[in-house]
């Protein structure tokens, strides 16, 4: 009995390692990593130029010849921190904001997750009525803009007395992330073969059991890469925190802050080179340790084995 | 929060020490303060007696200024709410005009925004939430203030708000030691303005102009600026207030000569676009970087506000601005010797609550206390119409020569024509077609005929 179902099972397995290989060989051919490295290379050209820009000093040497003009050796000695220094210094706090964004942020990140585990488990794995009109629902909410709740979101958080407070950003971000988190999460559990699920129960689990001792361990790829994803969102987001919590000293984030950087009449772009790349240090260090999960996590759901 | 408070309140403790006139002990130009007895400790607050006891009220004030600017703001009412006791929490953004009519349509409308210009207000006042002004903000309006000034926050009747700082934006920066070089000099005329024009470009050191127009989703409205200064000259005051509230068409002869006439300048191969390009480059050169050329010897004129001033520093700290200074500016001539035509701006204070403490801030903000403290607050880049200021407390060259054609009873002054219109015109087509006007060479008459076109029936 086991080796006639296992026969057909081995053969699938192999088609689908069959063509991973071809694929593999496609996409690992010289042309195709040539390619690779060409797109690379150009998506990171701004960047390298906005990190150039942001040694460059003041409004009059960064106009004064483009930015390439500078990486010749000639010039190296006009690079100068004096962007940096503006940006960190006094006037500017950009340390206090940073710490607002990592405020806003980590609740931002964690309450969706929580709140998806659960709601994608009982989906996946519960039985009750109405479950598929439910989870279609959620699925469907993703379609809404953003910009047609602000209105009515911010007055139902004036009603509340939380408008200007750090929790209708939490609140915000962990209902505009939770549909995709749902989705993203069900989908992955649904992956997790029925047997296991089935033999942590008749070894007597109960569903909370079997979620934190069966579920959760297999989840890990799953979280982390939605967890970037919203980790970046929350932490790029200038909309939902203008909108909601305003722009005080007390809660805006640090894009916020990023932006009034310009000057009432956007005449100081200067600074924001050096803002920019401040601002990017921590996202980059999350992509950065999460990342082994991340390509294995944006699969999740999308390859039938 | 806390500490910022303490920092403005150590920081207006300072002025005081300083010497600074801040502290309005003394009543500076006028006699409508009550003179305080000198040299008592309680002289600082003698001023704000009139507006009460507002200890443990908070006043919320939302505007678009931010950074540099948004501190001197907070600081210029700092003794305000030391010596009433009430908390003024400002809040500043860039994004406010779109985050405005968000909050006042959620009932979450700050007590106090400071508009940046009427159609905003009257945008504001249609929803029913913008509290009228309280007498002593009329009050104070009506003596400080010219009548027009008054008409501007006042919508269908009633006064709504009154107008905080101010601009003046009929000015063109030059460099005096190009002007000392080439042996030129200010000219005083419209025809002298046209006949340095082509003296520069025959001397062919460098074109005359520099002109930039590009401001982002706002792109067109330094021209818009440019052909109401045109028009205040070759139509004439009563013409362009006529072309403002449409009683004449948007391409009435006499603006479609004034376009022609603005064309002849910046219109030209010949006369731009110095250091930058050529005529099409004016569409995309940013406003904040089109005057910088002269800085560099390349472009000889650049029409631009007062508040351009602070561009120039931004470029370079080290550059200064004033007579002998490395730019300067001179007004924008009129047809005449004697004319004086000026185009500003300016900002107004509308309130969406009426408690006491709200309608006492207001009234500080209308009176001539504020205005000084403001100017001591200020190194550079604010001026306002309010008559009662103290000239000499602004510390800029620029802001005092703004100030002087502000408050110069013999200045026809108008207001910001595209900020009076319709939004369809006045931050819509009025601003594209202009900008057809350099990008694609449009001609002058198909241009005002597409903007007349958009103008809501």
């Amino acid at each position: 009995m086991s080796t006639a179902k296992s026969t057909p099972r081995e053969r699938r397995l192999t088609r689908v390692e069959r063509r991973l290989i071809a694929s593999k060989n496609r996409l690992s051919s010289p042309w195709a990593s040539g390619i690779a490295l060409v797109i690379a290379m150009l998506w990171t050209v701004p960047t390298i130029g906005l990190l150039v820009t942001s040694f460059r000093g003041n409004r009059r040497q960064i106009t004064s010849s483009g930015w390439w003009e500078a990486l010749a050796p000639a010039n190296w000695g006009s690079f100068s921190l004096v962007n940096y220094e503006t940006a960190l210094g006094a006037q500017n706090k950009l340390g206090d904001y940073f710490t607002n964004s990592l405020v806003v942020t980590l609740p931002s990140v964690l309450i969706p997750i929580t709140l998806a585990l659960l709601a994608a488990y009982a989906f996946a794995w519960t039985e009750f009525r109405g479950r598929n009109i439910l989870f279609i629902a959620i699925f469907s909410l993703q379609v809404v803009p953003i910009q047609v709740t602000m209105i009515p979101l911010l007055t139902q958080y004036v009603n509340w007395g939380l408008e200007g407070t750090f929790w209708v950003l939490w609140l915000s971000h962990a209902m505009f992330g939770l549909p995709l988190a749902i989705f993203l999460l069900h989908n992955f559990m649904r992956e997790i073969p029925r047997e296991l699920i089935e033999a942590a129960r008749v070894d007597g689990a109960g569903h909370v059991q079997v979620f934190l001792r069966v579920v959760m361990p297999l989840m890990t790829p799953a979280i982390a890469s939605f967890a970037i994803f919203q980790f970046l969102w929350v932490w790029n987001d200038l909309l939902v925190a203008l909108a909601f919590a305003g722009n005080t000293p007390e809660v805006a984030p640090l894009t916020a802050r990023l932006s009034d950087m310009v000057g009432s009449r956007g005449s100081a772009w200067h600074l924001l080179s050096a803002g920019a790349f401040i601002s990017m240090v921590v996202p980059v260090a999350v992509f950065l340790a999460l990342q082994r999960f991340f390509v294995r996590g944006l699969l999740a759901g999308s390859v039938k084995g | 929060m806390f500490r910022s408070t303490r920092t403005l309140a150590a920081l207006a403790a300072f002025v005081c020490l300083a010497g600074l006139t801040a502290c309005g002990s003394t009543p500076t130009t006028d006699g409508s303060s009550t003179p305080a007895p000198a040299g008592s400790t309680d002289d600082a607050c003698a001023s704000y007696a009139q507006y009460g006891d507002l200890a443990g009220k908070k006043v919320t004030v939302y505007a678009t200024f931010i950074d540099q600017e948004g501190t001197e703001y907070e600081s210029s009412w700092a003794q305000f709410a030391e010596c009433t006791g009430a908390e003024i929490a400002y809040e500043g953004s860039r994004d406010f005009e779109a985050q405005l009519p968000v909050r006042v349509e959620a009932g979450a409308a700050p007590d106090i925004a400071i508009l940046p210009q009427p159609g905003l207000l009257r945008t504001m006042v249609a929803t029913g939430k913008v509290k009228p002004a309280p007498d002593t903000v009329a009050a104070n309006v009506d003596q400080y203030w010219s009548a027009s000034w008054k008409a501007y926050g006042t919508v269908d009747g009633t006064f709504y708000a009154a107008p905080l700082g101010a601009s003046a934006k009929s000015f063109v920066w030059y460099s005096p030691a190009m002007f000392a070089d080439a042996g030129y000099t200010v000219p005083t005329t419209w025809d002298e303005l046209t006949a340095l024009t082509e003296q520069i470009a025959a001397d062919g050191v460098a074109k005359p102009w520099c002109v930039g127009i590009e401001s982002g989703t706002g792109t067109g409205w330094p021209a818009t600026d440019w052909l109401e200064d045109v028009v205040l000259r070759f139509a004439g005051g009563e013409n362009y207030d006529k072309w403002i509230s449409h009683e004449i068409p948007f391409n009435d002869p006499s603006i479609l000569e004034s376009l022609n006439e603005m064309g002849k300048l910046i219109h030209d191969d010949r006369y731009v676009n110095a250091g930058i390009g050529d005529i099409q480059s004016i569409a995309a050169e940013p406003w904040t970087d089109a005057g910088y050329p002269i800085v560099d010897g390349q472009c000889y004129l650049h029409r631009a506000a007062s508040f351009y001033q602070t561009n120039w520093t931004t470029l370079d700290e080290s550059l200064v601005v004033g007579e002998d200074g490395d730019v300067w500016a001179f007004p924008l001539p009129g047809l005449t010797a004697d004319s004086k035509p000026v185009i500003g701006g300016g900002d107004f204070v509308a309130a969406f609550d009426d408690r006491p403490e709200v309608q006492a801030f207001q009234a500080f903000l209308a009176s001539p206390e504020w205005a000084n403290a403001k100017a001591t607050a200020t190194p550079q880049g604010w001026v306002t119409a309010n008559s009662g200021l103290d000239a000499s407390l602004l510390k800029s060259p620029m802001d005092q020569l703004a100030f002087s054609v502000l408050s110069d009873p013999g200045v026809e002054f108008r207001f910001d024509g595209s900020d009076l219109m319709p939004s369809e015109v006045g931050a819509g087509s009025f601003w594209k077609e202009m900008t057809a006007y350099f990008a694609q060479d449009k001609s002058a008459a198909d241009v005002l005929a597409a903007i007349e076109a958009t103008w809501p029936k």
